[in-house]
C-alpha cells in the first residue's frame, strides 16, 4: 500500500527558508509515522533528520507534529491517519534541523523547580524510608513522564515568549511536591510561585490532549496551586 | 576535509548516560571533575526501557537470602558466571536498593510501607526449591523510575553533560587511555576530551538482529571503540532471546506478565510449558521458555501455524492489569490492537541482552587479556561489559541491579585509582587522528555511487535471525561468518546522502553500522567455536552442556579481517556446577 508524506525540511546552514518535502512510499500493515519516517531516510533522502530512539513510547525522542497534533511517532499508526501525512517539528521550539528541535529551554526549566528528591532528614542506614501505597499513590500520573516534551509544545502560554515554566516542568514539579517523602516545598515555592509559575497555567487543556501517555498536567498544576495556598494560610 | 578540533579536560568521562553511567557519574561528581557523553539525552537511554523490577533479597515480603539470589543467578547463568562477580553482585543488591529509594526511586509498596516485592522468572526460595518475590519494581516502569532519578540526582550535583556527543575513539598510549575523541552530533566538529579515566557504560548490542525489544541506539559502540584498540571482548555468543517480544515488532513484553501469573499458549490452546519445565512453567528462565517457544513454532503450534504464541492475561483480571502492567498493556493495544484484558497477545522470541561485552574485573577496570591485568584508566559497567555476572544466560531484574551494583562501584572505584593518578598523562600527538580519517572518510563519500548503508545492516539483521538466533547449528553458523565477512568487505564502499557536518544522522547511523558489522562477525565467530549447548547459546548440533571441555569463557580479539580466540577460566566459589532442570 502507498502513502504520501509532507515532511518538514529545514537546515540553516543551507537553507533561507523552511519547505516540505512530498514522498510516496511503500507502507507495511501495522507501520507507525516512525517507520515511514525510516524508510524515507534509508531508501529515498538520508539527509532527512529526527530523533528515535526506542521504537515503543518510552524513551520520549520521536515527539514531533504529525497533521497538526503534538504525537510521537513511534506510536502514531498510519491507520489512524487519513490522507496525506504531514509531519513537523515541536512547535515553539527551536529548529535544529528538519524534525530535530532543541531542547535547552525545556530542560532548563526542568531544572528550575529541582526535579529531585528533597529531603532535610537523613534517611535510614539500613532499610528503605516506610511509604504506604496511598501515599505512594499520590504521585501516580506524574512519574510516568518521558519528558518528550509535547506538553509543553502545545501550550499557548509557554508559546508566549517562553515566559511559562510550562506543563512538563510543573508535572514534574508535582512528582516531588506529591512525594510524601519529599520536603522540598519551602524551597520550590519561588520558582513556583513566580511569574512565569503555577499561576501563568489558562487552564486552556492542550497539554492534556498531546500528552501521549495520557497524563494531565493541568491536574498537577492544579494540586501545585492547592499546596501553595496552604502553605501560606 | 577540514574539522574542527575542540579540546576539553575533564577527571572522568563517563559515556553512556543510563543508569550504570549515571550512578558511576553520580559516585565520582563532587568529588572529580566529572563529563557524561551521551549520543542520546540521558533519559532516552534505554535502561528506561526496562520494565519488570530490580532483583535484591530484601525480604520485604517473604523470607529471603542472598545465598538464595546467589544461587539462582549461578544456575541461571547455566553456571559461566563468574562466582565472586556474581556474589558481590546480590550481597550488595541490598544496601543499593536502600540507596536508591532514598535516592528517591519511587517503588510500589507493601501495605507496611516497604519495598514491594514480586515473583519473576527464574528467582526462587530455599536455593530453587520454592516460590520467591524478590523484584523490586515500580509499576512496570521500573527501569523508567530509576534512570529518571538518578539523571536528576545527577543534575542535583552538577554533573557536567555532554548531550549527543557520540565517541569515536579511544586515545590510548603505551597501553594506557588517555581520554578519547567524540563527534558533537549537533554542530558537527571533533572534540578531543582529555582525562584520567573514561568509564564505558554504553549499553547492549542486540540492534544486529532483526527482532529485537532494543532501541535503535543500542549498536555496541562501547564494543567497538575497546575492539579496534586490539583489546578483547568476552562470551560474545551468549545472547539473550527473551520470550515475550511483541509479534513482528520485537519490543518487550515484560516477563512481569509472566510474574503476575500469565500463560503461554500453543495453537491448540495448551499451557506447552507444562512439556518443557514442569516445575516451573511459565517461570522458569528465558532461555529456556525462548527455546520451548520456537520448538513449539517450528514444530507447527504456533498460532494459525505462524512464527508466535499467545501469552494469555485475561484470567488476572482488570484490575491487577491496570495497575500492575499498565505500560505493558498499552504496547498490546498500540502494536497489535489487542487489549490484554479481554484477549490473548501474539508474542515470539525477541533478541535482548548482551550477557557478553568489554571483560571487567570486580572493580570495572578493563582486562587487557585472559589474566588480571587490566588497562590502566579504562572502565565498563553495565550491559557494555562482561564481569561476568551473567554468564550463558542472565535472570530478569538482575540487569538494572547490575547496572546500579557495579556502575556504583565504578564510580567508587574510579576514585581509588585517580587517588593514585593524581595528574593527566601528556595527550598524544595525533589524539584525533583515528575519528578524523573515519569521519572524513565517510564524509567525502557523498553523492558517489556505492553501497546504500540500509542494504548492509538489512542483510545483517536478517541473516542473524536466521542463523544466530534461538536454535543454532554449525551449518548455519559457517554461512553467518561467511556473510559477515563478506558484509564488511561492502561495507569500504558504503555511501552516504549527507557530506555536511552539521547534524548529519546519516553519517551517525553509517559509523553505527560499521560497528554491528564488527561485532556481529565476533559473534558468529564465537557461536561456530562453542560446541556445547549452554544458556542462551544453544547448539542443536550437540547434546547437552559440555562442561568437561567447555566450562570456560570466550574471548575474542578482532584483528584486521580475523578473529583470534582464547579461553579462561570460571571463578567457582559456592556452587559446582550441576544439572540445570526447572
Amino acid at each position: 500500500m502507498q502513502r504520501t508524506f509532507k515532511v518538514f525540511r529545514f537546515n540553516p546552514k543551507t537553507d533561507q527558508e523552511p519547505h516540505f518535502d512530498t514522498f510516496t512510499i511503500e507502507v507495511g500493515d501495522s507501520w507507525t509515522v516512525l517507520d515511514g519516517l525510516n524508510a524515507i531516510k534509508w531508501h529515498h533522502d538520508g539527509t532527512l533528520c529526527y530523533r528515535r530512539s526506542c521504537r515503543h513510547g518510552i524513551c520520549g525522542s520521536c515527539a514531533m507534529t504529525i497533521n497538526g497534533k503534538n504525537d510521537l511517532a513511534c506510536e502514531k499508526q498510519l491507520a489512524a491517519i487519513k490522507g496525506t501525512i504531514v509531519v513537523e517539528p515541536l512547535k515553539s521550539f527551536p529548529v535544529v534541523r528538519d524534525l530535530v528541535v532543541g531542547q535547552e529551554d525545556f530542560f532548563d526549566k526542568l531544572r528550575l523547580v529541582k526535579p529531585w528528591l528533597i529531603r532535610r532528614e537523613p534517611p535510614p542506614t539500613d532499610k528503605e524510608r516506610l511509604q504506604s501505597p496511598q501515599d505512594r499513590r499520590v504521585i501516580d500520573g506524574t512519574w510516568e513522564c518521558i519528558l518528550c516534551g509535547a506538553c509543553t509544545s502545545s501550550c499557548p502560554a509557554y508559546w508566549d515568549n517562553d515566559s511559562f515554566l510550562g506543563p512538563a516542568a510543573l508535572l514534574q514539579a508535582f512528582r516531588y511536591v506529591g512525594d510524601t517523602r519529599d520536603e522540598g516545598l519551602d524551597e520550590r515555592a519561588g520558582i513556583l510561585d513566580s511569574k512565569i509559575g503555577v499561576w501563568r497555567c489558562h487552564t486552556i487543556f492542550n497539554c492534556v490532549e498531546a500528552c501521549p501517555k495520557s497524563l494531565n498536567p493541568t491536574d498537577s498544576i492544579v494540586k501545585l496551586r492547592r499546596r501553595l495556598l496552604e502553605q501560606k494560610l | 576535509m577540514n574539522l574542527d578540533v575542540v579540546y576539553h579536560k575533564h577527571d572522568v568521562i563517563v559515556v553512556g548516560a543510563g543508569i550504570a553511567g549515571l550512578y558511576a557519574a553520580l559516585k565520582t561528581s563532587g568529588q572529580v571533575d566529572t563529563a557524561v557523553l551521551s549520543k542520546v539525552y540521558p533519559t532516552r537511554s534505554h535502561s528506561g526501557a526496562a520494565q519488570g523490577g530490580c532483583a535484591a533479597s530484601l525480604g520485604n515480603v517473604m523470607e529471603d537470602h542472598w545465598e538464595w539470589h546467589m544461587y539462582d543467578t549461578v544456575r541461571g547463568s547455566d553456571f559461566l558466571g563468574d562466582q565472586d562477580a556474581q556474589e558481590l553482585l546480590v550481597r550488595d543488591a541490598v544496601p543499593v536498593m536502600y540507596e536508591m529509594e532514598h535516592l528517591g526511586v519511587p517503588f510500589d509498596r507493601t501495605d507496611d510501607g516497604r519495598i514491594a516485592q514480586r515473583p519473576f522468572g527464574g528467582h526462587f526460595g530455599n536455593f530453587g526449591k520454592t516460590p520467591m518475590k524478590r523484584s523490586c519494581y515500580a509499576a512496570d516502569r521500573t527501569g523508567h523510575a530509576q534512570l529518571h532519578c538518578l539523571y536528576q540526582q545527577c543534575v542535583k550535583n552538577e554533573v557536567r553533560f555532554y548531550n549527543e556527543f557520540y565517541a569515536l575513539s579511544l586515545i590510548m598510549h603505551d597501553g594506557v587511555c588517555q581520554g578519547l575523541v567524540a563527534w558533537d552530533m549537533r554542530e558537527g566538529g571533533l572534540h578531543v576530551f582529555h582525562a584520567r579515566a573514561v568509564h564505558l557504560a554504553t549499553g547492549g548490542y542486540a540492534r544486529c538482529w532483526k527482532i529485537t525489544s532494543n532501541a535503535m541506539a543500542n549498536t555496541g559502540d562501547g564494543l567497538a571503540l575497546v575492539m579496534r584498540q586490539g583489546l578483547p571482548l568476552e562470551d560474545m555468543e551468549f545472547v539473550q532471546f527473551h520470550p515475550t517480544g511483541v509479534w513482528q515488532h520485537g519490543m518487550l513484553v515484560s516477563e512481569a506478565a509472566r510474574g503476575e501469573g500469565g500463560y503461554l499458549i500453543n495453537d491448540k490452546g495448551e499451557r506447552f510449558m507444562e512439556n518443557y519445565a514442569k516445575a516451573k512453567m511459565e517461570l522458569a528462565p528465558r532461555d529456556v521458555v525462548s527455546r520451548a517457544e520456537q520448538t513449539e513454532i517450528n514444530e507447527g503450534r504456533g498460532i494459525d501455524g505462524k512464527d508466535c504464541v499467545y501469552i494469555d492475561l485475561r484470567h488476572l483480571g482488570k484490575e491487577k492489569i491496570l495497575t500492575r502492567l499498565p505500560q505493558v498493556r498499552e504496547l498490546a493495544l498500540k502494536f497489535v490492537g489487542r487489549d490484554m484484558i479481554t484477549d490473548p497477545i501474539p508474542i515470539q522470541p525477541t533478541a535482548h541482552y548482551s550477557m557478553g561485552g568489554i571483560p571487567v574485573n570486580l572493580d570495572t577496570a578493563v582486562l587487557s587479556g585472559t589474566g588480571k591485568e587490566t588497562v590502566p584508566g579504562l572502565f565498563a559497567s553495565g550491559e557494555c561489559a562482561c564481569v561476568s555476572v551473567h554468564g550463558a544466560n542472565r535472570l530478569g531484574t538482575n540487569s538494572t541491579l547490575e547496572c546500579a551494583v557495579y556502575g556504583r562501584r565504578g564510580g567508587l572505584k574510579m576514585l581509588d585509582y585517580l587517588r593514585q593518578k593524581p595528574s593527566h598523562d601528556e595527550l598524544r600527538d595525533d589524539a584525533d587522528a583515528l575519528a578524523r580519517e573515519e569521519v572524513g572518510k565517510l564524509l567525502g563519500t557523498a553523492g558517489k555511487q556505492g553501497v546504500r548503508p540500509v542494504e548492509l545492516r538489512e542483510e545483517m539483521q536478517a541473516t542473524m535471525q536466521q542463523n544466530v538466533a534461538v536454535f543454532r547449528n554449525e551449518e548455519g553458523l559457517k554461512k553467518q561468518v561467511d556473510i559477515a565477512q563478506d558484509l564488511r568487505r561492502r561495507y569500504k564502499d558504503v555511501v552516504l546522502d549527507d557530506g555536511g557536518t552539521y547534524s548529519n544522522s546519516d553519517l551517525i547511523e553509517a559509523i553505527e553500522l560499521g560497528n554491528m558489522l564488527d561485532y556481529s562477525y565476533v559473534i558468529a565467530r564465537c557461536a561456530l567455536e562453542r560446541t556445547e549447548c549452554r544458556g542462551a547459546h544453544w547448539r542443536i548440533d550437540h547434546e547437552g552442556r559440555d562442561d568437561k571441555n567447555w566450562h570456560k569463557h570466550t574471548m575474542a580479539w578482532l584483528e584486521g579481517d580475523d578473529i583470534r580466540l582464547d579461553y579462561k577460566p570460571v571463578v567457582i566459589t559456592r556452587f559446582q556446577p550441576e544439572e540445570r532442570k526447572y
